[in-house]
């Protein structure tokens, strides 16, 4: 089925009486796909016949974007598709997600990057941005198309090695040096291959080593943050840190933002919340890299995302068909489904406990992540003219993550069993919904 | 008790009756006719992804010895790139109906994670760098033999504990027996959290063998693995051997009653000295012997059903 097959919402429709991202409750007016009025007096403007939506309870967000997602197409259609995974997208309450190159092939030509742009408008649940490989076939070694990429229709302005780090530091500064033309950014897996050799697969400490698991000490990351750091400072480019993951990177990133350094980071909901003792029972459901870590780590990650140092949270969602997660620990596959659960793992973690307002959600996991990204058609906040793109969150809803009810193809899912607090309620795209508490709009039959 | 996966699964009471059972099993061992009905009907499968002719001969022993159908079945390295998974491969295995899986896998946890998809009886023959519940209790057993009680004794391991399962077992096995243990190795061989670890469980660290070894009653030497000495783990042969090795000249701080382990194979020259492997306190042949009895012990705690009858304690307050 394609985007234009489906009934768009055309009649103007009118949200009441939700909190529109912490600012107060309000009215949203949306009308042509975008935001007509929003506030007390948005209901004075609502044309006779407008549809009416019950907003009181829930927040209203900006639709939520996320800046690593990986959709596995093409080639692995067997664990997501673009279709499926921007499906899970949009029940998480995701209104774009920038859906990271380490495909097969590889997306480091313009030719595969207007593919999974095309691939995501015809599957038309959420805009698939898709992100350019930093060097050909993620080798690390020469380039890829960069500046072709950014000039294809796909407009790519993200690019990201990701699952594998640009080592090489020649090449992270040639690249970062290109890049500037176009504004684009490079979002680094800061892994370095000669500190986590290639059989990393657990936090290094004392748990790796009473498992017998081979070590991923934070100093592999924390060196190449403080590389890239010191590269973006020379370059005068921008450098954007994926899945930070301990308190040694957040230092950095602090130094480097008090230096006016141009660099971003962003967290992962696990990351925020779970850690390296879920692995004494070697459960490769809790395989991701970078790897959980301990507690204090985790109490670093929170404090950092509350007080900006860390910019973003991005899911890194990762799906695995089962038979690549039933190995032996060392073997199984890496990473962790995500895009359902993000919003409700930081509404546990972050709003409910205090950390951070419903303002500072609308800021880390729609404004910013659009804004490193570039993206002009979203994350513009629920202003007037804007795209009405827009996430309804019921904030006190127990949710109880059950993995067999996904939209990913995938069940690679940690949060299996437990119960969080808040959920998505409705999403939004440009005026069109596309999920509703989880399940996609034409999904079924 | 139904897997053996980890000492840490054991209590010091279920040590000790392994231990106690494994003395009458050596005495078959020196019978004629060395064959006992205890596992009759049941069926064990070695089955052994890494090779080890010396742990599968010893388990597959164990079995015939106490009647079980015991087969042997060897897994290629890994079977990643061929599509089926491992508990694919295991649940195959499973659904022929096999009472017990006796696992070698080169990655740490294997066991484990197959107990989780089987309904089998597994051991743990060796997983990767995690453990090697076996050897650590039939190292308790040979030095029970020759020290009497391990309570309050001091055990060194000395070599490469990063890379080694068999002194995660044993660390584990000892201190549950309450022997006190010493740690002695390069930094670079010495797991990581080492310190967090040790602090937890009371052991202690050293890089001086020749302080520690006139304190010790027992001295377990590890195999140091070919291809770490070139993986910047210490910089040569020669200066291993001369800074922990079993020299021979180190065997004169050892007290007189002391006695040395290895749990093979040896690397000559290196970690332990020709001396020291043959010298009178050497239990290294005793360790081999050992281990038949005690895996006929836990084959037959495994799989002899219900605790014997014959134990008074049921009900008794614990
Ligand atoms: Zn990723």
């Amino acid at each position: 089925m394609s985007a234009d097959d489906r009934p768009t919402n055309t009649s103007p429709l009118l949200i009441t009486g939700a909190d529109l991202a912490g600012a107060g409750a309000g009215d949203l007016l949306v009308v042509d796909g975008r935001i007509a009025a929003a506030g007390a007096d948005a209901a004075d403007q609502a044309p006779e016949g407008a549809q009416r939506y019950h907003g009181e309870g829930l927040i209203a967000l900006p639709g939520l974007v996320d800046l690593h997602t990986h959709l596995r197409e093409p080639g692995r259609e067997d664990a997501e598709t673009i279709e499926t995974g921007s499906a899970a997208a949009a029940a998480g309450g995701f209104t774009a997600v920038l859906a990271m190159a380490n495909t097969s092939p590889v997306t480091d030509t313009a030719e595969n990057a207007e593919r999974i742009w095309d691939l995501g408008q015809r599957a038309g649940y959420v805009d698939v941005h898709p992100v350019g490989a930093v060097t050909k076939a993620l080798a690390s070694e020469e380039l890829a198309e960069l500046g072709l990429m950014a000039r294809s229709r796909a407009r790519v302005r993200v690019f990201s090695d990701d699952g594998k780090c640009v080592h090489d530091a020649r090449v992270m500064r040639r690249a970062l040096e290109y890049i500037k033309s176009f504004g684009g950014v490079i979002s680094q897996h800061s892994q370095d291959p000669t500190l986590a050799g290639s059989s990393a697969c657990c936090h290094e400490g004392e748990l790796s080593g009473r498992l017998g698991l081979p070590g991923w000490p934070g100093v592999a990351e924390e060196s190449i943050v403080a590389r890239d750091v010191m590269l973006a400072r020379h370059t005068g480019s921008r450098v954007h840190v994926a899945h930070v993951s301990t308190a040694g990177s957040v230092e950095v990133l602090r130094w480097a933002k008090a230096q006016g350094i141009d660099v971003t980071a962003e967290v992962t909901p696990h990351h925020l919340l779970l850690t390296t003792d879920l692995l004494s029972g070697y459960d490769p459901v809790f395989k991701v890299n970078p790897p959980l870590r301990p507690q204090e780590d985790v109490e670093a990650l929170r404090e950092a995302l509350a007080d900006g140092t860390i910019d973003i949270v991005a899911t890194d969602h990762a799906p695995h068909v089962r038979q690549d997660k039933e190995h032996a620990f060392v073997d199984a596959a890496f990473g962790m489904l995500g895009l359902e659960t993000a919003l409700s793992v930081v509404s546990t973690v972050m709003v409910a406990q205090g950390r951070m307002t419903w303002a500072d959600v609308a800021r880390t996991m729609s404004t910013d992540p659009a804004r490193i990204a570039q993206l002009t058609d979203q994350g513009q906040g629920l202003t007037v003219g804007a795209p009405a793109n827009i996430t309804l969150i019921d904030p006190d809803r127990k949710v109880v993550v059950d993995a067999a009810t996904s939209q990913s193809l995938s069940r690679n899912n940690p949060w299996h069993g437990r119960e969080l607090t808040g959920g998505v309620h409705l999403t939004m795209l440009r005026g069109r919904v596309t999920a509703r508490e989880g399940l996609v709009w034409g999904a079924s039959a | 008790m139904k897997h053996l996966l980890s000492i840490a699964d054991l209590s010091r009471d279920e040590i000790n009756e392994i231990l106690d059972t494994a003395v009458s099993m050596h005495e078959v061992q020196h019978r004629d006719v060395k064959k006992l009905p205890t596992l009759r009907g049941r069926t064990i499968i070695n089955f052994f992804f890494e090779d080890s002719t010396r742990t599968r001969s010893s388990f597959e022993l164990a079995g015939k010895w106490l009647s079980a159908d015991t087969i042997n079945l060897t897994g290629k390295g890994t079977s990643v790139s061929k599509g089926e998974s491992l508990r694919d491969t295991v649940k195959t295995i499973d659904a022929m109906g096999v009472d017990m899986m006796i696992i070698r896998h080169m990655a740490s946890g294997a066991p484990a994670q197959i107990a989780q998809w089987t309904n089998c009886s597994i051991v743990n023959a060796g997983d990767g760098t995690h453990e090697h519940p076996s050897q650590a209790l039939l190292d308790a057993y040979t030095m029970r033999q020759r020290l009497g009680d391990l309570e309050g004794r001091h055990v060194a391991l000395v070599g490469d504990l990063t890379h080694s399962r068999v002194f995660r077992s044993n660390v584990l096995c000892l201190t549950t027996l309450g022997a006190k243990v010493t740690l002695v190795a390069p930094a670079t061989l010495m797991p990581a959290g080492i310190g967090a670890w040790a602090q937890a469980d009371g052991i202690e660290l050293s890089h001086d063998l020749d302080a520690v070894l006139p304190t010790v009653d027992a001295v377990m030497m590890l195999r140091v693995q070919r291809e770490r000495m070139s993986g910047g783990f210490f910089p040569t042969a020669r200066e291993y051997a001369v800074t922990y090795g079993l020299t021979k000249a180190r065997l004169g701080l050892l007290p007189d009653h002391a006695v040395i382990c290895h749990p093979g194979p040896m690397n000559r020259g290196l970690e332990i000295s020709g001396d020291a492997a043959d010298a009178a306190q050497s239990l290294v042949l005793d360790q081999v012997s050992a281990g038949v009895a005690i895996r006929m012990s836990i084959l037959y705690h495994l799989l002899s059903g219900e605790r014997s009858g014959d134990q008074s304690g049921e009900g008794s307050a614990s």
